[in-house]
């Protein structure tokens, strides 16, 4: 069962900054009320939408039934978008976070400015940044536009996510590597980074939700995403109450579903420590 | 005295304004016991460290047999191949099993084959007696189990000399006899030996000389007897007085 708050619905924002020994150290035992509310809240929210979902359309086929089968064909575009998006951001979160660690200066230096600026900008001025001042220049479609834009921004997050990670991983465990004679890239690979796995990916779990929200934003840049196709039939049949509706259940379906996703395996991580058996 | 293994000459360590060590010198001879005791922050720590250079001196020489550890150029990961090193914390890696942990370093370092490296791990498992650990993970074994997994580890390197940091200040009483037991066996084979530690028995039985460092020097040292029993300076007695 879902214990832990931080990934419970409704929260599954996310983490800035990591404690491991709160995040692990949960059993059973620890339940508090909160805990089991929030669980409680979950299941009637998850199953609630489900429920409205099916009912509106059995009790009015018109509009309902028009919209669910026009509205889903975005479902393609928003899972485009935070897939590749997710894919990159990890790719450049990782670098920039090692970026972050790193011992020499001008690496330290650049990695630590990517995250500041990006940081600093809103997703959504990054986004008409890359779309409409440089799309033209790099030949950029509405797409490709989206997916920069949110791989950058989510990156910086990311980088973040895995530099607390692996400064979480206690300074002695590099030292032993060192003692026993492997290099540092050697002691990365082979000790911290296993390690930082485990502890980062609840986080990065929740940076996948809350990018899965933020994919809606790509509608703006003619992407025909979820939030996108409701407009579209909203604005031709005026159902305007009816498609944002159906939108807002199916977005929440989805967040609700991976942030138990998430839950779980954190819970995975705890009991089972890992890789023990 | 045989030739020496570890040559130290005026070393010198700050932090900040911390000054941890203040000009120590110390050569130790291959085949030697040697017990460094003090009170906390005298740099004995510091001065161990420094031997594989987990601690960089402000100044002043280390050599390893005949490589200066000190020196930019010194291929460091060479010698530290040669120099094994305890933790008072362990340091197990946690997420590899027992047998992981000690077959890892020469696997990785020195490119030898798992079949050798593995052979070895349960070879060194046998010798502190943990046979039946072999696919235990660290988070599963004691105190004192752990750090004998971690002195396997480092035989595992077939290392010169041994670095031991407090190796049972973090262990409950029961469990500290078992990781000196180990110890003894060590110094008993002729392994080089630099431990920081307050055990007297292991420095009766086993060490050839004991120094007593206090605030970044080394104020006495002699054989374990003469220390314990009769030390000369006052530094030292008050010391003694203390942990006796």
């Amino acid at each position: 069962m879902n214990t832990n708050p931080k990934t419970a619905p409704g929260v599954a924002g996310r983490i800035p900054a990591l404690a491991p020994e709160t995040v692990l150290h949960l059993n059973e035992s620890s339940l508090i009320p909160g805990d089991r509310e929030t669980l409680a809240a979950w299941k009637i929210a998850f199953f609630g939408a489900i429920a409205l979902l099916v009912a509106l359309p059995i009790y009015r086929p018109h509009p309902f039934l028009e919209i669910l089968s026009f509205v889903p064909d975005g479902l393609t575009a928003t899972f485009t978008v935070t897939v590749a998006s997710v894919c990159c951001a990890l790719v450049l979160g990782l670098l920039a976070g090692l970026g972050r660690i790193a011992r020499t200066t001008i690496i330290n230096r650049i990695a630590t400015v990517y995250v500041e600026v990006v940081r600093g900008i809103p997703l959504l001025v990054q986004l008409f940044y890359i779309y409409y001042a440089l799309g033209p220049l790099l030949h950029l479609n509405g797409l490709m536009s989206a997916i920069a834009a949110l791989s950058i921004c989510y990156g910086a997050y990311l980088a973040e996510i895995f530099r607390a990670g692996i400064q979480s991983i206690a300074k002695g465990q590099m030292e032993a590597a060192l003692a026993l004679g492997m290099s540092r890239t050697q002691a990365l690979w082979k000790i911290i980074l296993p390690q930082t796995v485990k502890v980062v990916l609840p986080p990065i779990g929740n940076e996948f939700i809350a990018l899965l929200k933020d994919s809606s934003l790509v509608s703006i840049l003619a992407v025909s995403d979820l939030l996108r196709r409701g407009r579209e039939f909203a604005s031709t049949t005026f159902n305007y109450l009816e498609a944002y509706t159906v939108v807002a259940l199916i977005y929440l379906i989805m967040t609700l579903f991976f942030s138990r996703l998430v839950g779980l395996m954190e819970e995975r991580l705890r009991t089972h420590g890992g890789k023990h058996h | 005295m045989a030739e020496s293994i570890i040559r130290i000459k005026q070393a010198k360590k700050s932090f900040g304004h911390v000054q941890a060590l203040r000009g120590v010198d110390l050569e130790v001879a291959r085949g030697e016991v040697i017990l460094i005791v003090g009170p906390s922050g005298s740099g004995k720590s510091t001065l161990l460290r420094s031997v594989n250079r987990l601690e960089t001196l402000t100044s002043g020489e280390v050599w390893v047999e005949d490589d200066c550890v000190t020196s930019p150029h010194a291929d460091i990961r060479k010698i530290r191949e040669e120099v094994g090193m305890v933790f008072q914390s362990f340091n197990l890696f946690p997420h590899l099993s027992v047998t992981e942990n000690i077959a890892l370093a020469p696997t990785v370092v020195r490119k030898e084959k798992p079949a050798v490296t593995y052979q070895r791990a349960q070879a060194l498992l046998e010798r502190v007696g943990l046979s039946d650990k072999a696919h235990a993970y660290p988070d599963q074994l004691s105190g004192g189990q752990q750090q004998r997994v971690a002195i396997a580890r480092a035989l595992a390197m077939q290392p010169k000399i041994m670095l031991f940091d407090e190796p049972t200040s973090a262990l409950d009483p029961e469990m500290i006899k078992e990781v000196l037991d180990v110890m003894l066996d060590l110094a008993k084979d002729g392994m080089t030996m630099l431990v920081v530690s307050h055990e007297m028995g292991f420095a009766r039985a086993a060490a050839d000389r004991v120094i007593f460092m206090d605030e970044g020097v080394v104020v006495e040292e002699g054989a374990p007897n003469v220390i314990f029993s009769n030390p000369k300076e006052e530094r030292t007695q008050r010391f003694l007085e203390h942990i006796l």
